[in-house]
């Protein structure tokens, strides 16, 4: 056992013979123990122990490797189980027990290892082991065997090691023991174990390295070895398959991998077929992907150099696809003309005719040699017959299956059709044949015929000789079995016609049957029924069916052989080859006929070229070459054309010149653009052809073209022939530099091939045809048996996949914007039903009800149909004219076109707010200028607290962010005067009256002709009157404490809140604010409501009762523009005040005289503010007019740039002062401002009224353009610009701002002969607005046209305060005098020191065509509308303030009603003046003791709600005396044009105990 | 927004996190404004809608960021994505001479996707229209603004504006959703559904 150890251990095995069992272990090796790990190293140091001591000693050597190789296998054994093993060392103690161990352990090892199939079985194993033989393994190759030796070898040793190491153990064990438990009777010695150094020997060291480590061989693995059994190597690249290149790695590495897999157990699972490892094709690209770096710079690193790149066009490829068409760039396509061949030509002659069809038939000869149908056909003929043979020849032998049976019928089938087909082919073949032969003949008899010859064609026929003996068998054989098949066809036939016949002969016999019995009951029947009888007979009478015919034996094989001799060759006959040569001698020149010489020189003029059209585009062309005698022309030119994208078309054209000018277009041929897998290279030649229609008729031999001839004497069988040749050509795709083909990307092409799987939807349906042979395509590609695993199938195979599964749908339709349909998640119809979506797109539109809606639900059910009501409503009515909503059908339509017209501009204006300029969007610092600077600096030097502070500008805070309650609105009510006073009851001032005061008498005469009251006497024991200041807002009421007198001094800031519309901060939403501040001016009353004075001792009981004064009425707008209002304003007082009287006497007495400035009516000083801030909207404004400016105008260009100009040096001086030459008509057209100043009539009814007095007229003017309705621009657009209407649209409109007021007043004033301007200014409390100026008896007068009232230069109180510049109908002057008040200015317009002219001498007036009309149409007041109006008005009024009192019962005294009824068209006749206290007195005198407090409002008329709300603001309704009546009464007068003037006379009565 | 009978009307997305630190080279001593820019169809229901942080000041632990920590914590309820609430950031501090100036102003949306985001806002101020402006502004120590921070969530009128950029601040959103799904709105990213449909699948369909 011991002798083959040495061996084995000292030499070197070769690894590839190491068996699989020992790489086993390696792995086997980490999944022990520690403690075994720890064990076997104290085993190895005990062995290396044992080595050094007795070095020298033999014997135990193998006994160590024995250990060694028995571990090795113990390591095995570990596999096959760990709890196995360890049982095993445990329990073994002995070495009887051990082996028997061992002995199963090796079983099972080999029971392990079936898959290793050439190793020994289990019994053999046993036998191997157990007994020592020496013979082979059976079936073990030499390799095997060593490795089977090996194993024994190991075996052997594991057997010996197991021993040792268990002593060892159970010694150690031991020893251990007794150290912890005796350790303390011992001395040193005991524990001390003197050994000589470990060393090792090289040898040693080898041989256990060898136990560790493995070195993989370079030496090539036998293929035997890593197949497994006998198998075969298979190569699937011999047998076809598409194997694919592997990765390249060197031999040797390859070899080293072998190795070491193979040492695995289960390695040979990594080889393939092939026996090589199995491995991917390689998947490295075969260019670089990344180009290569090269550096023309030196110093500069590669990466970093900058590379000219020529800019590439973009591609046009992605018109046709939506795909992502990455470009690729240029693409290149190779077309190879190599020549061009006539197959007719004019110039052929007659021989050339016959040459050509010779040559055609030639070629037509050869091409079916090539395919060899008939060859073709007849095996497969043979092939079947012999497969019916054996099979019915099988079916003998065996039992028949039954699919056999069934395919015999099938096979014979085939064999009939194949027959047919060959028969079919045999006699083209036979024909064609004959044909050339024919043809030869002819031309063989016209060359001799014509004497010369042209072409040098030849034919040959060569015979070839045949076994004439085998030839007749297999001719017989043919023949014969020809003839079987068909007698068998026929005798199925037979069979089938013979069961026909006897179905068709019982049905006619049981007909006749039928018959004969009819006949019988027809005898006994009379003769009228024979008729009908015969009619059946005739009807349907079967004809008695023929029986078939037998064929006949004979007849049959007449027929085959007669058709064999018509189509085969006879047995023994020469089998006849064509062969066309060229080799024949062309007759020169000199000897042929004149004719033909003429045809000759004629071919040689001729020359012809070619153009290559691309998507038919001229891309190249051919050289011009003449046509040769043989009428072929040699080319041999490529093109290169480099594309972009697939090409559309490709054609060729085929040009044809005549000598030296003219050039003819013989025909067109179109070029199929090349398959993606045609490349420059293999791509085959392809010839074309072609034909041209042209007649070309030549007076020499040439036979011309579409020109009929013949070939015979007589002139009979004519031909005619056309022009027609072949081009062979070559189209294919140029390869690159790297191999790569210069394709378009597939994903381009239209035809699609290999499509673009990706986006298959997208071009499905866009509808493009590429796919729509896709079944054909998998069909055709399962027919090709196109190998899948071929990468450049890949793409193919996974598109017949995909089309085979049927995923492919290809719609029939075709679709613009393909990819809609696709993003439309429900249909419109559902899109448009949706009501969220439609508040979502309203609210995205910004349509002003669902502009600033917050929170759209999320679902449909909880948006209610009423939230679109609004709005459905406003859309309907537009059209439809409500006239219930505006009482007056006139302004209904008015309102209607106003709407109209504000949504037209509101819609631009939404437009132009989306636009922002950078003013918008950042604060930015204007550059200081020096001036500026120095002042910055001089500031510096301030001192920290002057003496007199001055008041700092507030931080201005944008609208943005904004909400509720930020916004307040604080109002400071300061002081006010002349505040009318309580009269005593029974008082009965009578004043003279005034009807008619001239301006003179009104401005410089002064009250004092008035006499002095005779109740001075009152004036001081009794409080004249305890005004107090009201100031409402948004609904909102503050008041003033209570004063005294009738110059009370407030001094009081009320605060009132804001709050926007719809919470929309925005600029323009403030902007659109409609509401006003009333400031409305109160006298507190009290009575004492004490009946008796007893009651007076005990207490006092009083009542407070409020009684209205006068208001002021400031829109919010004008304090938003403004940011604060600030000055005396004149209160509007009703001309008549119930109770009250002016004191103005009284004053005068008292000395203010010079103060109060002789004017007239009651003033209240009041500064009106924002808190915060806000930024005033005028970016917005002025960005409009920008806009606006730049849309179109009418206006000369030249016009607008001096206007510009002007504008520009005008605010550079006084940045301050406005300058306005154009404005805006409601068209949105610029216009320029002179334009609007025009005489105009005013109506003719108020120059009747007083036509002694101008200033009469001119008041009466006034009055009645201040009754058209005012309505701000800033109101009605929305806080966009101002809009100037001319004045028909106002009078119109009946609604407008200062503007247009001021000019219809100018217009006005200018047509009654006054000089007249208009002043556009500042104002208060208006704003910037435009007044008009006259100038009347050297006196200058400033008018409000929006009131009516006018005012003198001088007048201190009128609320122009500023004026910018002077507006005639030719002339436009702006202020630039140092000041701007109307007191502190001249008006002489012709100092152009004083007024800057825009018309000049340098720029003279052209001549402007005014834009008013030339004559205003009125129409008739309407009187009757303005009573019933007046009694619906009424109406209403009395219903609201019954409303506004809902807890007290309202009380009408009708008496009092029609009395007050009565005073009002007194009070418009005299336009609110003059009118005295008279009222009272006969109040008192018609209802008796009441206190009566009440007071007539006068309004221009628009619309109801101003009405309602003025009636409102002066609280008559507020009085709750119980015992308190009211009266109201309203009366409209009518002007012209509709324009109402309205009186409303409230009062409340408390009767007097 | 009452509740129906078929679910909820309105779907909550908490924000809590913080403006952490901002990296502002060359700048110190800086603070933060934010505020929230949201479509019409949001409510803010509980936290804050706007702030102002610390001054903070670089140090030698950190010489390149600036930490604010400055917390956020929101609740929107909306019924439509369509405006989702973006943070609109606006850092400042003073210049050369003191003077208080803006370092810059960012906004970013607030991740859709419930979870924590952590997001960098470049930041940037407006320029100067010209040179001197910018001079002076410099000098004045009045630099152009925007007319309200909140432009920079916006996109319209954008193109009227030339800035530049001036450095970062990083934003952590702790974002947690209610009843998006359930409104059929699916903000969950891909790779949290539990049934993954192969998107060719859903192609072909169609």
């Amino acid at each position: 056992m011991a002798e083959p150890l040495p061996a084995a251990a000292a030499s070197p095995q070769p690894p590839r013979s190491l068996p699989p069992a020992p790489s086993t272990s390696r792995a086997g090796f980490a999944e022990r123990s520690v403690r075994e790990r720890m064990r076997e190293k104290i085993k190895a140091a005990r062995a290396k122990a044992e080595v050094t001591l007795s070095q020298d000693d033999h014997s135990p050597r193998p006994r160590r490797l024995k250990n060694i190789r028995e571990r090795k296998t113990e390591v095995s054994l570990d596999k096959v189980s760990d709890s196995d093993k360890f049982r095993e060392m445990q329990e073994d103690e002995s070495r009887l027990l051990s082996k028997v161990k061992f002995r199963d352990s090796v079983k099972k090892m080999k029971q392990k290892s079936p898959v290793q199939n050439d190793f020994p079985s289990t019994e053999e194993a046993y036998n191997f082991f157990t007994f020592n033989f020496d013979s082979e393994p059976e079936n073990g190759a030499g390799a095997q065997k060593i490795s089977e030796l090996n194993e024994e070898e190991e075996a052997e040793y594991v057997e010996a090691h197991e021993e040792e190491q268990e002593e060892d153990e159970t010694d150690e064990d031991v020893r251990l023991v007794k150290d912890d438990l005796f350790n303390i009777g011992q001395t040193a010695e005991d524990l001390i174990v003197m050994k000589p150094a470990d060393c090792e020997s090289y040898s040693e060291q080898v041989q256990k390295e060898k136990e560790f480590l493995f070195i993989p061989s370079r030496l090539t693995v036998p293929t035997s070895q890593k197949m497994p059994g006998n198998v075969q190597p298979r190569y699937l690249e011999d047998e076809g398959l598409y194997t694919g290149e592997r990765p390249f790695v060197s031999p040797s590495n390859q070899n080293i991998v072998e190795n070491r897999i193979l040492r695995q157990e289960q390695g040979k699972e990594w080889f393939g077929d092939d026996g090589k490892i199995l491995a991917l094709p390689n998947p490295i690209k075969q260019s670089s992907t990344r180009p290569p770096i090269f550096s023309l710079e030196e110093g500069i690193a590669p990466e970093l150099e900058t590379v000219y790149r020529k800019a590439i066009k973009m591609t046009a490829a992605n018109q046709y696809f939506v795909g992502p068409g990455d470009f690729q760039g240029p693409f290149q396509l190779d077309i190879d003309i190599s020549g061009l061949i006539f197959t007719h030509h004019p110039c052929f002659s007659r021989e050339h005719v016959l040459a050509a069809k010779l040559a055609q038939l030639y070629d037509q000869y050869l091409a079916r040699k090539q395919k060899n149908l008939t060859k073709l056909l007849t095996d497969k003929l043979h092939a079947l017959r012999n497969a019916v043979q054996r099979r019915v020849g099988g079916g003998n032998a065996g039992a028949p299956g039954p699919i056999a049976q069934q395919s015999i019928p099938e096979y014979k089938f085939e064999i009939r059709q194949t027959r047919r087909l060959r028969d079919a082919e045999q006699e083209k073949d036979r024909m064609l044949l004959k044909t050339i032969i024919k043809v030869w003949k002819q031309m063989k008899s016209l060359r001799d015929f014509q004497k010369f010859t042209n072409t040098p064609m030849k034919l040959y026929l060569r015979k070839e000789e045949v076994d004439q003996r085998s030839d007749e068998k297999a001719y017989e054989a043919e023949i014969q079995a020809e003839i079987s098949e068909l007698i068998e066809e026929y005798m199925e036939e037979y069979d089938k016609k013979m069961e026909e016949y006897r179905t068709e002969l019982q049905k006619w016999k049981s007909w006749r049957k039928a018959q004969k019995s009819r006949k019988k009951k027809k005898k006994k029947d009379l003769q009228e029924e024979e008729d009908s009888v015969e009619d059946c007979d005739l009807g349907e009478e079967p004809v008695k069916p023929i029986p078939p015919k037998m064929v006949n034996n004979l007849e049959i094989e007449q027929q085959v052989r007669e058709k064999a001799d018509n189509l085969r060759r006879k047995p023994g006959e020469p089998a006849l080859i064509p062969e066309l040569v060229l080799s024949g001698s062309v007759t020169p020149s000199e000897l042929c006929p004149r004719a033909e010489v003429l045809r000759r020189e004629d071919v040689k003029k001729r020359s012809v070229f070619i153009k290559v059209l691309f998507n038919s585009k001229e891309v190249s062309r051919t050289v011009t070459r003449p046509i040769s005698s043989d009428f072929r022309v040699h080319f041999g030119q490529i093109f290169n054309l480099q594309i972009f994208s697939w090409p559309e078309s490709l054609k060729l054209q085929i040009y044809e010149t005549t000598g030296m000018s003219s050039t003819t277009l013989l025909a067109e041929v179109f070029i199929p653009v090349p398959e993606t897998t045609v490349l420059t290279g293999s791509a085959p030649m392809e010839e074309i052809e072609f034909s041209s229609n042209q007649r070309v008729v030549l007076d020499h031999e040439g036979v011309g073209s579409d020109v009929s001839f013949s070939f015979e004497v007589d002139g009979s069988n004519q031909m005619t022939l056309m022009t027609s040749g072949k081009v062979s050509n070559s189209v294919s795709w140029a390869v690159g530099e790297k191999g790569i083909p210069l394709i378009p990307p597939v994903s381009q092409q239209t035809t699609g091939i290999p499509s673009a799987l990706k986006n298959i939807d997208a071009i499905a349906s866009i509808g493009t045809s590429g796919l729509n042979d896709m079944k054909k395509l998998a069909k055709w590609a399962a027919e090709t048996k196109l190998d899948p695993n071929d990468p450049n199938n890949a793409a193919l195979m996974q598109m017949i996949m995909v089309a085979t599964s049927g995923e492919a749908h290809v719609p029939d339709f075709f679709r613009l914007e393909q990819l809609q349909q696709e993003f439309n998640f429900v249909s419109d119809e559902e899109f448009n039903r949706s009501k969220r979506f439609r508040l979502l797109q309203l609210r995205n539109e910004e349509v002003a009800e669902f502009r600033n809606y917050k929170q759209v639900p999320l679902h449909e059910r909880e948006i209610s149909e009423k939230l679109f009501q609004d709005y459905e409503k406003r859309l309907h009515e537009r059209n439809v004219i409500d006239s219930k909503h505006y009482l007056d059908a006139r302004r209904a339509v008015v309102a209607n076109y106003l709407q109209k017209v504000r949504e037209s501009v509101i819609n631009r204006f939404l437009i132009a707010k989306h636009h922002f300029l950078l003013s918008d969007l950042v604060n930015e610092e204007e550059i200081p200028s020096l001036g500026i600077l120095g002042l910055g600096l001089f500031k510096l030097a301030e001192p920290k607290r002057p003496l007199k502070p001055r008041r700092k500008e507030r931080k201005k805070v944008t609208a943005q962010n904004l909400s509720d309650g930020d916004i307040k609105l604080l109002v400071n009510v300061i002081r006010a005067f002349d505040i009318p006073v309580r009269k005593p009851v029974m008082s009965k001032p009578q004043q003279p009256s005034k009807s008619s005061r001239s301006f003179n008498e009104m401005f410089a005469a002064s009250p004092s002709a008035q006499s002095p009251t005779d109740s001075a006497d009152w004036a001081f024991d009794q409080v004249l009157v305890r005004p107090f200041v009201e100031v409402s807002f948004q609904r909102t009421v503050c008041r003033t404490t209570t004063a005294e007198g009738p110059n009370p001094n407030w001094n009081e800031e009320l605060e009132l809140p804001f709050r926007a519309p719809n919470g929309d901060y925005s600029t323009h939403s403030l902007q659109s604010v409609k509401d006003e501040v009333f400031i409305n001016v109160f006298d507190e009353v009290l009575h004492d409501v004490t009946e008796d004075d007893c009651d007076r001792r005990s207490g006092i009981h009083t009542c407070v009762e409020r009684r209205w004064l006068g208001c002021v009425k400031i829109p919010f707008t004008t304090i938003y523009f403004q940011a604060k209002i600030d000055g005396t304003f004149k209160v509007d007082i009703p001309p008549v005040l119930l109770g009250y009287s002016k004191e103005k006497n009284l004053g005068m007495e008292r000395g203010y005289d010079s103060v109060r400035n002789l004017s007239e009516g009651s003033y209240i000083t009041l500064f009106i503010t924002i808190e915060p801030q806000l930024v005033p909207g005028e970016s917005v404004r002025e960005k409009m007019n920008e806009m606006l400016k730049k849309f179109d105008t009418q206006e000369d260009e030249k016009l607008l740039q001096a206007a510009e100009k002007y504008e520009a040096e005008c605010t550079s001086k006084f940045p301050s002062r406005q300058c306005l030459t154009t404005v805006i008509d409601l068209n949105g057209k610029t216009v320029f401002i002179t334009r609007y100043v025009k005489p105009l009539n005013p109506p003719q009814e108020l120059l009747d009224a007083c036509p002694d007095s101008s200033q009469t007229t001119a008041e009466l003017v006034a009055r009645y353009v201040a009754l058209i309705p005012f309505l701000p621009d800033s109101v009605s657009f929305a806080g966009i610009c101002d809009l100037w209407s001319t004045s028909d649209q106002f009078l119109d409109l009946l609604a407008g701002d200062e503007e247009e007021h001021a000019v219809l007043l100018c217009n006005y004033f200018l047509g009654m002969g006054k000089k007249a301007w208009l002043i556009i200014g500042n104002a208060i409390p208006e704003g910037q607005t435009a007044y008009v100026l006259t100038l009347e008896q050297s006196q200058y007068i400033i008018w409000n046209p929006s009131t009516g009232s006018f005012y003198r230069q001088y007048d201190t109180f009128c609320p122009l305060q500023n004026v910018y510049c002077l507006i005639s109908c030719d002339n436009i002057w702006f202020n630039i005098q140092e000041h701007d008040s109307p007191v502190r200015i001249s008006f002489d317009i012709s100092k152009p020191k004083l007024w800057k002219p825009f018309f000049s001498r340098s720029l003279p007036y052209p001549g402007l065509s005014s834009v008013q009309p030339e004559e205003l149409v009125y129409q008739h007041s309407d009187k009757t509308a303005a009573v019933e109006l007046q009694g619906r008005i009424e109406k209403i009024l009395k219903e609201k303030i019954m409303e506004w009192r809902p807890r007290h019962l309202t009380r009408w005294n009708r008496y009092c009603t029609s009395t007050l009824r009565n005073f009002l068209p007194l009070l418009e006749q005299n336009q609110g003046k003059d009118v005295e206290d008279d009222h009272q007195a006969e109040l008192q005198k018609q209802l008796g003791d009441y206190r009566v407090s009440g007071f007539p409002i006068h309004m221009p008329f628009s619309e109801v709600r101003p009405l309602v709300e003025a009636v409102h603001s002066t609280g008559v309704h507020t009085i709750d005396v119980s015992n308190v009546e009211f009266a109201l009464a309203v009366y409209i007068h009518p002007y012209p044009q509709s324009v109402l003037s309205v009186w409303i006379y409230v009062a409340s009565l408390v009767r007097n105990r | 927004m009452t509740a129906g009978a078929g679910g909820p009307g309105v779907f909550l997305v908490a924000v809590n996190g913080q403006i952490e630190s901002g990296e502002f080279p060359g700048f110190d001593d800086l603070y933060c404004k934010f505020c929230f820019v949201y479509g019409q169809d949001w409510v803010p229901t509980a936290g804050l809608e706007e702030g102002i942080s610390q001054i903070t000041s670089k140090s030698d632990v950190s010489p390149t960021t600036l930490i604010w920590n400055f917390p956020i914590e929101i609740t929107f309820k909306s019924t439509n994505p369509s405006g989702w609430p973006q943070i609109v950031v606006s850092v400042y501090g003073p210049d050369f001479f003191g003077n208080d100036v803006v370092r810059g102003y960012g906004a970013v949306h607030v991740p859709f996707t419930p979870g924590r985001h952590k997001r960098t806002i470049a930041m940037f101020v407006p320029e100067s229209t010209s040179r001197l402006q910018k001079f002076t502004s410099w000098f004045t120590g009045r630099r152009p603004e925007f007319t309200d921070p909140k432009v920079v969530a916006q996109g319209e009128g954008r193109e009227v504006t030339r800035v530049r950029s001036q450095g970062f601040v990083t934003i952590s959103f702790n974002v947690v959703t209610k009843d998006i799904k359930k409104l059929g709105y699916d903000v969950s990213p891909t790779d949290m559904q539990t049934s993954c449909v192969p998107i060719t699948e859903g192609i072909h369909k169609y």
